[in-house]
């Protein structure tokens, strides 16, 4: 019986040659990939051994940490909860982070090469000292107003966005995306809770977690106009050459109207007063003769079809913002469309444009036709409040020269005093805009636009607005948007009269 | 012949200092200090195995000197990684730290006790392993009747993380297949002593192999069968194939026919894959055993890992012995406490954690010495039911080792075996060294002169046994 004893030896001892083998495979060819996987909870633990970097606006937390007794030591916790959230994204234990909490997650966790040297001091004085601090471009004042009066509004309209910008420097003033939800209960440590509150979010038909003001793109109505326009000026229009305007236009089987009848009816209207009535039928005209390639190349210049853009910190990553479109505007054979050339002049048919994008065009206009690159962060502070970086601001594009900026904004001066954006109207500032109400489902109301400028009475470019209220009832849908966008500018700009 | 007595007790003496080692540095990593009193478990450990080893000088002096101090070693850091997940426990809720016999560590320490005392009583009663003969057909039944009890037991008394192979008392509850796997390999030795001509003899050729007669594979197959209904039954695969493997290794160290082996094999794996189809197609009793399969066949996978009863546990332990590595956090700095059922199925996952592979592989090492010894006590033994039962239980303890740590690398599908020696658990860790007990036996009656049989010997008094075993011989003259 000795030799299959031998052999039975022999089996086990290639049993435990496999167990040997496999332990390898585990332990040594797959350690990294299992110590670093995102199911290993060591990695998660090893995130909450030091506070988190705090998200300052003005001097105020709207990002923090609160000390717990559980295995993970610290609770992020918004006290400014609906109000930032599109802005601040979340950060929870299992679920992915978003907003600036993920784009700058590496600086707030401490794990940036920025805190290199803060990580190597740890190392010898035992201490875990926190991430870095971000600190925001955000105003307080102008986010507080934008907050309060887009979920106050007259309209009782439930979804739509607001983003204000210095046009001088890109730095975001206020974001607001309606509805919202509030961060906290995605950040608790009961995981089991944060996922339910996660998936009840995500079935919410209203889609609080979508940020409008970066990541929705509607059809503009007629803000739009301020592009035909500035293709205008660029081509040889000036403010006061005559464009034909009518009751009504036909172009290929497309019907033009205008909003109501008493809007540019006669035959010729100059392109000033064709934008301060947004007349409709001036506008298709002056798309359809311009041509396609006009309008689209204008359209691009201020930044439609970038996919690119990401609002957060300017050395790169952020809120990515969806690219705005013109749609084809072509026939199947690939000529020039001109029905449809002349309905997306007045921002219909398949142009779609983001608030961001909106807000960019008034800035653009206002900056006196050079694009800066929006921004969210403007410092980075490491744990002791170092500055680390300071945004230095950068011109994106630069889509018009000085005349045509100045043209397009005497044209929107004249809107918002004698024209369709009337409510915009401050005391003590000089605002410009245009405003857009712009049809899209059948029987559903229209959305309501403004994009809009504010000078003060130093004759400054304090601010830019986009303003966007989705299916307005009542009728002139944009003069809600108009309103708001009004209040939210003057708040930037530190003048909260009416 | 030398009783090389005094090299076990030296060898001991090396496991109890590294078992000190381990709990002084389990403090320095949990308390940021060792305490004065670290080495008092460690002292413990070293009276009850010193205790085991006077017992063994006096009634076995012959006997392997490798295996105490072996087990030894394995059983002192499971203790002490019992006892380390004890503290950590008491840190983290802020309790005062608990005494040397209270949590999972202190009553594995009890537990060592009485199974410490149960292998003396075993060394001090059976002077002569072949009187365990006598009582085969007894062992036989009780072996059946402990493999069944689960199987037949509601599941409320019975199961325990999807597998049913236990009795739950309360508070209490015991493995009874750990004790049956002793019966069994008893009774399978004495059965196989006597059919061992029949079985090699009587057969038929078959390309070149030497396949048995059908009546003769009666038994065999009523093994196959229990095994499948075991792992239908009792859900478990690892514990269907301990049972049918001991059975088929004793046939074929009996009968010395590679047959038995090939016809043990296809009929286990097409057993296990008949089952794996059923569980896909039909379902019900099959279906804890697909389920299984398919956490083993893709653990990572969202739906395996995220379902009741997935593949949770099996990642979580993949995902720590990964981050221990090569050299492990060290003792008592990994985070063992992510690691589900880490005091019993997954206690190797958390040691290799704190290990790393080196210090897993030491480990796989010392079991394969104590399964190698034993198979060496074996083929010294000069006795056929000797070399059955020594070489069934140490290749049953190898394979059962196989089983668990294969199925917590991913090797195998993931069984509910308890890893001998380190699980807590009174059952498993009493039944394991009244396993070691019996292998002491036995190698002492290999290693010891041919005179020192027990029959010489006045303590085996009213219960001498028989120098031929029980029977045997007649039975093999029958056709």
């Amino acid at each position: 019986m000795n030799a299959p004893l031998r052999r039975a030896s022999v089996v086990i001892l290639v049993l435990f040659a496999l167990l040997f083998a496999n332990l390898n495979w585990v332990q040594a060819y797959k350690a990294d990939d299992y110590r670093t996987s995102g199911l290993n909870r060591r990695v998660v633990v090893a995130q909450y051994e030091r506070p988190r970097g705090v998200i300052e606006v003005d001097g105020q937390g709207v990002a923090e940490n609160k000390a717990t007794d559980d295995t993970l030591k610290y609770l992020r916790v918004y006290p400014k909860k609906q109000e930032y959230a599109p802005v601040l994204g979340y950060r929870p234990v299992s679920l992915a982070a978003t907003g600036i909490e993920n784009s700058e997650n590496d600086f707030l966790s401490g794990e940036s090469d920025k805190l290199f040297a803060d990580r190597v001091k740890d190392m010898f004085t035992g201490n875990n000292t926190g991430g870095g601090n971000v600190l925001l471009t955000l105003n307080t004042k102008a986010q507080d107003t934008a907050y309060d009066e887009m979920i106050h509004n007259e309209r009782g309209a439930k979804r739509g966005a607001a983003v204000a910008i210095d046009p001088r420097t890109g730095a975001i003033q206020a974001m607001v995306s309606m509805p919202s939800f509030d961060p906290n209960p995605l950040a608790s440590h009961d995981e089991k809770a944060a996922g339910a509150a996660y998936e009840k979010l995500l079935k919410d038909k209203s889609q609080p977690l979508l940020n409008r003001a970066t990541q929705e793109t509607l059809p503009p109505g007629s803000t739009f106009k301020t592009i035909i326009s500035a293709a205008a000026l660029e081509s040889g229009y000036s403010t006061s050459t005559e464009i034909p305007a009518g009751r009504s236009y036909t172009q290929s089987g497309a019907v033009i109207h205008n909003a109501e009848d008493e809007v540019c009816p006669s035959d010729q209207v100059t392109l000033k007063e064709a934008l301060t009535e947004s007349c409709n039928t001036g506008f298709a005209q002056l798309g359809v003769k311009l041509g396609r390639e006009k309008v689209m190349d204008t359209a691009k210049a201020f930044g439609f079809e970038d996919d690119k853009l990401t609002v957060g910190n300017l050395d790169g990553g952020g809120l990515p913002v969806a690219a705005s479109h013109t749609g084809a505007i072509a026939n199947p054979d690939g000529s020039a469309d001109l029905g449809a050339l002349a309905q997306s002049s007045i921002g219909q048919r398949d142009v779609r444009m983001t608030p961001v994008q909106g807000a960019l065009i008034a800035a653009t206009v206002a900056n006196g036709g050079k694009q800066m690159r929006p921004y969210l962060v403007q410092k980075l502070l490491s744990p002791d409040r170092r500055t680390i970086y300071t945004a230095d601001p950068k011109v994106l594009r630069d889509p018009i020269n000085s005349q045509v900026a100045d043209g397009l904004k005497e044209m929107m001066f004249s809107v918002v005093e004698n024209g369709t954006g009337k409510r915009a109207q401050n005391r003590g500032l000089d605002i410009g805009g245009k405003t857009g109400t712009a049809d899209n489902a059948e029987g559903a109301d229209p959305h309501g636009w403004f994009i809009g400028f504010a000078f003060n009475s130093k004759g400054e470019a304090v601010s830019a607005a986009c303003v966007m209220l989705e299916n307005v009832s009542g009728g002139h849908a944009s003069a809600e948007a108009a309103r708001i966008a009004g209040k939210i500018m003057a708040a930037a700009a530190g003048q909260e009269g009416d | 012949m030398k009783t090389r007595r005094n090299a076990e007790l030296g060898l001991l003496a090396f496991a109890m200092v590294l078992v000190a080692i381990y709990g002084a540095t389990v403090e320095a990593n949990q308390f940021g200090e060792i305490r004065m009193t670290f080495w008092v478990p460690a002292a413990l450990l070293s009276i009850l195995f010193l205790g085991l080893h006077v017992v063994v000088r006096y009634t076995a002096p012959y006997a392997d000197p490798v295996l105490i101090p072996a087990v030894a070693l394995i059983n002192g850091l499971g203790v002490g990684f019992l006892r380390r997940l004890d503290l950590a426990r008491a840190i983290a809720a802020k309790q005062p730290e608990p005494g040397i016999f209270a949590g999972t560590g202190g009553r594995q320490l009890a537990w060592t006790l009485g199974a410490l005392i149960l292998a003396a009583i075993l060394l001090l009663v059976v002077r002569d392993h072949k009187v365990v003969s006598r009582y085969a057909y007894t062992l036989g039944l009780v072996g059946i009747v402990l493999v069944m009890i689960p199987a037949v037991l509601p599941s409320s008394l019975s199961e325990v993380n999807g597998a049913k192979l236990w009795i739950r008392l309360g508070a209490f509850s015991i493995q009874p297949g750990e004790f049956a796997k002793l019966a069994l390999v008893s009774f399978f030795a004495y059965y196989l002593v006597r059919k061992r001509e029949v079985l090699s003899l009587a057969s038929r050729r078959v390309l070149g192999i030497d396949f048995p007669r059908g009546r003769d594979l009666g038994p065999v197959v009523t093994v196959w069968l229990l095994s499948l209904l075991v792992l239908v039954f009792e859900k478990d695969l690892g514990t269907a194939l301990l049972y049918f493997g001991l059975f088929v290794v004793t046939l074929y160290v009996a009968t010395e026919r590679a047959s038995w082996l090939i016809i043990g094999l296809v009929l286990f794996f097409g057993g296990v894959y008949v089952a794996y189809l059923l569980g896909a197609s039909v379902g019900g009793p099959f279906a804890n055993f697909y389920d299984r399969a398919q956490v083993w066949l893709d653990p990572f996978a969202t739906a395996n890992y995220d379902r009741v009863g997935g593949s949770y546990q099996l990642v979580q332990g993949l995902l720590a012995m990964g981050t221990g590595g090569l050299f492990g956090s060290g003792p008592g700095a990994g985070s063992p406490g992510f690691v589900p059922e880490v005091r019993t199925d997954f206690i190797f996952a958390g040691l290799g954690e704190e290990l790393g592979l080196f210090g897993l592989s030491a480990l796989l090492i010392v079991y394969l010495l104590i399964v190698e010894r034993g198979l060496r006590a074996a083929l010294a033994v000069r006795d056929s039911f000797g070399k059955l039962v020594a070489g069934g239980l140490a290749f049953t303890l190898g394979l059962q080792v196989f089983v668990i740590l294969g199925g917590i690398t991913g090797l195998i599908p993931l069984t509910g075996q308890t890893t001998p020696f380190l699980s807590a658990g009174g059952s498993s860790l009493m039944a394991n060294w009244l396993l070691i007990a019996m292998l002491l036996r036995i190698s002492n009656a290999a290693r010891g002169p041919a005179a020192a049989g027990a029959s010489d010997r006045p303590a085996g008094g009213p219960k001498k046994a028989p120098t031929q075993l029980h029977g045997a011989m007649t039975e093999v003259i029958k056709p």
